[in-house]
């Protein structure tokens, strides 16, 4: 067991140890990676409600006139024009098109701005936004440490979400709220997010809110719950999550040597904005053709490729496995894998530890979300 | 606990003699450090190891983990049932979820694995 005592805690760590977290060392931060157990705890998400701990991620608000126009010169998306409430998904990108981060940006109020970034990279992003000098006005408060963050995602996310007390009588108020849209709310220890997002594929919200008010908010949940079969989640099963539904991981899917593009991310870029960092890149490369792409793989042979797994085509070697695993879902090792932009459509070889095992491309993505609309619409499986 | 009926390994595994057939299987403790197995590759009836040569993997949602042999021998049986449920590694780790069985070439090599109270130390109890 490797020491976590110089990691940093949530708000939330001593409820995860009490309550059989797993705790792993997850960017810097002491993290459950898993409860009763991965398995059981994909299927409640896909199936009733789970919460995660994502206290991890970094806020940064952008704040003050001019926030907008500056924020637009460093992200692929366009936030101007956001309604207020409002969440676009973005990417930011270096000059030579490599993505330093994927993120959220929350529209909370005119000119103030809230930026969600991965835990991995919040360092990084806050010094790039520090570094491209935000212009007189506008100020940075990066309240990563005093926020904390907690999804309940899953069919029975809203009725959860709903008997928050926090929420009384505002039940109309949060069925209202449309996918990648929010509201904001004073708590006891102040302002609360109330966010229609997740990385589950499912129904869910994120709960932006202070530090001092997150445990009992945790267990509120927790408690009022049970009837829904809520249950606490573990990283391991945010990542095969996220995965069926084919979201984009930085450091698997997503790294400074990939673009937008290749990722297949490219909706989130708005070409015709005048000017955004890496746009100059990323143009030539939409002409000239991008030389790599994302496919969706389905091992047929026996194993399971996971990320760094080489893929060949005819013998030869024409990219790598990105993520890789086996569905809980779909109960089949499945793979997404960043390969050459001529590899065609078919079978494919996987190389696991040098074992060659076959593979086809499947459509994209492995599992439809169900994110919009009914929770528990029937799925279209593949 | 750590049955007395067995021996055990460094890398987690146990050995139960019957004869001079050894039937193998992981512990517990390596079971709940898996996590959930979802794919278990044994190695083929017939073939002969020496100890400690890689003899398969057994693979959770999250991690790879090799399968030593911890005796030297020829395989002569494999659990087909745990190659179609693997999950049975985790439920069963002891009992219904042995891996395989091994013919012993070496029988004195179970003089060097660890017993229940040694392999109980080992894991912290």
């Amino acid at each position: 067991m490797s020491d976590l005592s110089d990691l940093k805690t949530t708000p939330l760590t001593d409820w995860h140890q009490a309550h059989g977290g797993k705790m792993v060392p997850y960017a810097g931060y002491a993290m459950p990676v898993q409860y009763e157990g991965v398995l059981a705890e994909h299927a409640a998400v896909r199936e009733h409600v789970g919460l995660f701990d994502i206290t991890h991620m970094g806020e940064i608000y952008v704040s003050g006139p001019g926030a907008e126009a500056w924020l637009d010169t460093l992200i692929t998306n366009r936030i101007a024009g956001a309604a207020l409430g409002k969440i676009t998904y973005t990417a930011m990108c270096k000059e030579d098109g490599g993505v330093l981060d994927d993120m959220l940006i929350y529209h909370l109020a005119d000119e103030h701005w809230l930026v969600v970034c991965n835990a991995a990279n919040h360092a990084k992003i806050s010094a790039w936004l520090t570094d491209h000098c935000p212009p007189e006005g506008v100020t940075l408060n990066d309240a990563s440490f005093d926020t904390a963050l907690i999804a309940v995602q899953g069919p029975d996310s809203r009725e959860l979400v709903c008997r928050l007390g926090i929420l009384d009588g505002m039940a109309a108020k949060v069925e209202g709220l449309d996918f990648y849209n929010c509201f904001t709310i004073d708590g006891p220890g102040g302002q609360w997010i109330i966010s229609r997002t997740g990385y589950t594929g499912e129904h869910g919200y994120e709960v932006y809110l202070p530090n001092a008010d997150a445990l009992a908010a945790w267990e509120e949940l927790m408690a009022t719950g049970a009837d829904l079969g809520v249950s606490p989640i573990g990283l391991a099963a945010r990542d095969t999550l996220r995965f069926e539904v084919c979201y984009c991981l930085y450091g698997h899917e997503l790294g400074e040597d990939i673009t937008p593009l290749e990722a297949g991310i490219g909706w989130a870029m708005r070409m015709k904005k005048p000017t955004f960092t890496g746009k100059e890149f990323l143009a030539a490369q939409k002409a000239a053709g991008v030389p790599r792409k994302l496919i969706c793989l389905e091992v047929t042979g026996r194993g399971i490729a996971r990320q760094g797994a080489k893929v060949l085509h005819d013998g030869q070697e024409v990219g790598e496995v990105t993520s890789g695993t086996f569905s809980p879902t779909l109960k089949k090792a499945l793979a997404l894998a960043l390969v050459q932009s001529d590899v065609p459509e078919g079978e494919l070889v996987v190389d696991v530890r040098g074992r060659a095992i076959d593979c086809k491309t499947v459509a994209f993505p492995f599992l439809s979300a169900r994110t919009k609309g009914d929770p528990r619409a029937e799925r279209t499986l593949p | 606990m750590v049955p007395d009926d067995r021996k055990y390994t460094q890398e987690h595994e146990w050995v139960q003699m019957e004869g001079d057939i050894g039937t193998v299987g992981v512990t517990d403790f390596a079971a709940n450090e898996l996590g959930d197995v979802v794919f278990v590759e044994l190695p083929e009836v017939g073939s002969e190891f020496s100890q400690g040569d890689t003899v398969g993997t057994i693979e959770s949602v999250k991690a790879v983990a090799d399968l030593f042999l911890p005796i030297s021998g020829e395989v002569v049986e494999i659990n087909e049932t745990v190659v179609d449920s693997p999950e049975l590694v985790n439920s069963e780790p002891l009992d219904d979820g042995w891996l395989f069985k091994v013919k012993l070439s070496e029988v004195e090599e179970m003089d060097k694995l660890m017993d229940a109270t040694a392999y109980g130390e080992l894991t912290g109890g």
